[in-house]
């Protein structure tokens, strides 16, 4: 008869150690426990320096996408699937783009106010549809940008088709990447931290079973409602940054490109942990980069990878890093 | 015995569609007393909890806590006020360990208004509660995800997230169902502590000979309709609610 054989993870022996407070005894245990922060903050920090101006831009724009997605994923966590961080993203980028052309405000004032200003809008556009769930939630999102796309057509406003143009750039490229990276970084870190906190154990519980959290007498809608601004804040923010770098906004900042790549980004990275996002960004727009050398049949390659991506690690990349790096695995026989 | 009622309900009712749930049912719940909801499958005693708590809007009647009209309050103020209830079907957070479950309940205003800011640390609250329903602290069962934890634990954890809140009325919907013997006989003493703490506590079931021993009360619903109400043994003898309880011979 044969054998069968299953595989048994068992936790490393220093990851039980390191989450002792005997850790500070050691530096290979100090070291296990930083490493994975230290790993994306030196990376991202240092990349700039040694990058080329082309490769600069690719980062530039990996950053914008990783906040994307991270945007992406506390909605998502909080039981919203949205099709529609584009929105997000133009209403922010329109929003600088308006308090810069108009009003002729400094690129200072604009960034923080289009992030306020765009997060503020985008949830008072999506509060009357909270109570939805599931697809019917993430219809409307998908439908929005579209709709302001003809909106901005249709009346002309805002440059209408043209656009707006000669904004304000940033001081320095230094300037731009360093900023963008810098806000990448600590939404990484400091969502991640809210997501573990009891607060964020409350938007996950949402997900889970909302009927649930209501009856802990806590409102969901007030708790979704104040992650639906925290996501489109960050959206708006990566829109108001991008107007400034472009110098231009105009209709395209409401693409579906800004509402797909997140969520590629995400699933490919590892759903449901805001770094799994970030680095699906990081693979994800390199790589589109990457396969534009084979011209014609470039997005077959990419949409191949996409789809081998999720066959092969359903889980997402960041999860079989993390399981990787804490287990250690091995095959034993099953007892019959 | 001549206690102010806490819960006053007035001829509540809701039609869904052209189907009358509940029709015109009125009672009172009185300071500390345990009342026992039961009837028929489909007689509208699960539409009577998800009334009164505002899981579901009224078509008309009156709910009032403590003097104060509640019908009109959503279902997270009315938990505020001192309600608790428990599901039918368990609700736990499936992706999280036991006591991370508890965090939610220890979240809300209500706790954190009782004990006035903020509440230590939840997670020693969220062990301490757990233990008190029956998760042996030694035996780990508390750092177990939900999902893996059987149907007589998740009872349990349904009740300690209504526990947490420190209710002054409880609704428990038919805790009893899916446990054995064994659960049931090892839940009472919890139900006969909260008693002793000044609670009130409604009780749905099916699980009759066990409800009959703790209620002071019962109520029996049929088709949406309260056909009886009175102390355990008397409704237990009546006419009506044989013929529609147990059926006519």
């Amino acid at each position: 008869m044969p054998t069968q054989k299953r595989r048994e993870r068992i936790d490393r022996g220093i990851k039980a150690r390191a989450e002792d407070v005997f850790v500070l005894s050691s530096w290979r245990e100090m070291l296990y426990l930083a490493a994975p922060r230290l790993v994306p903050l030196a990376g991202l920090l240092l990349l700039p320096l040694v990058l080329g101006i082309y490769w600069q831009k690719v980062l530039l724009s990996v950053a914008v996408f990783g906040l994307l997605a991270i945007s992406w994923d506390i909605l998502a966590q909080t039981g919203m699937v949205s099709l529609g961080q584009g929105l997000f993203f133009g209403m922010g980028a329109y929003c600088a783009g308006v308090l810069n052309h108009y009003w002729g405000l400094p690129v200072l004032v604009t960034l923080p106010a289009a992030t306020l200003l765009g997060g503020l809008i985008c949830t008072l556009l999506l509060l009357p549809v909270l109570r939805l769930r599931g697809i019917y939630f993430s219809m409307v999102t998908l439908i929005l940008p579209l709709m302001l796309v003809r909106v901005i057509e249709a009346t002309k406003i805002f440059g209408g088709t043209e656009g707006l143009s000669g904004m304000t750039p940033f001081a320095s490229a230094w300037m731009e990447l360093y900023l963008v990276v810098g806000v990448l970084l600590a939404c990484l870190f400091g969502f991640r931290r809210m997501m573990g906190s009891d607060y964020g154990l409350v938007l996950k519980a949402i997900n889970d079973n909302d009927r649930s959290v209501t009856n802990a007498g806590l409102n969901i809608y007030w708790f979704k409602a104040q992650a639906l601004f925290m996501a489109s804040a960050m959206g708006a923010f990566a829109g108001a940054f991008m107007t400034h770098v472009y110098m231009f906004v105009g209709m395209p900042v409401f693409a579906l490109d800004y509402s797909i790549l997140p969520i590629a980004a995400a699933v490919v990275g590892g759903p449901g942990s805001l770094a799994g996002a970030t680095l699906g960004a990081c693979i994800l727009v390199p790589l589109s980069e990457v396969l534009r050398g084979i011209g014609g049949l470039r997005i077959v390659f990419y949409g191949l990878f996409l789809v081998v991506f999720i066959v092969v690690l359903p889980e997402g990349i960041f999860h079989y890093i993390q399981r990787k790096y804490h287990q250690s695995e091995r095959w034993v026989e099953v007892e019959q | 015995m001549s206690a102010r009622p806490i819960l006053e309900v007035e001829q509540l009712s809701k039609s869904f569609g052209g189907v009358r749930a509940l029709n015109r049912v009125s009672f009172e719940l009185k300071e500390n007393e345990l009342l026992g909801v039961i009837g028929p499958n489909g007689s509208g005693k699960t539409t009577l909890v998800n009334l009164i708590t505002r899981f579901v809007r009224p078509s008309s009647g009156k709910v009032r806590f403590m003097g104060r009209p509640i019908q009109h309050l959503s279902a997270h103020k009315i938990v505020r006020l001192g309600i608790a209830r428990t599901f039918q079907m368990v609700r736990p957070f499936y992706q999280l360990p036991a006591y991370k479950n508890m965090i939610v309940p220890l979240y809300s205003p209500r706790v954190q208004g009782l004990l006035g800011g903020r509440y230590g640390d939840r997670s020693a609250v969220a062990l301490d509660l757990l233990e008190e329903v029956g998760f042996e602290r030694d035996a780990f069962v508390a750092y177990k995800v939900a999902g893996a934890l059987p149907q007589g634990y998740l009872k349990r954890l349904e009740l300690a997230k209504a526990i947490a809140l420190q209710p002054q009325l409880i609704i428990l919907d038919e805790l009893f169902s899916g446990l054995s013997l064994a659960e049931v006989a090892s839940i009472v003493p919890i139900i006969e502590k909260l008693r002793q703490q000044g609670k009130s506590i409604i009780m749905i079931e099916h699980r009759l000979k066990e409800l009959f021993r703790i209620a002071d009360r019962v109520i029996v619903m049929n088709y949406g309709e309260k056909i009886a109400d009175g102390p355990s043994q008397v409704v237990m003898e009546s006419e009506a609610v044989k013929n529609a309880y147990l059926g006519t011979e």
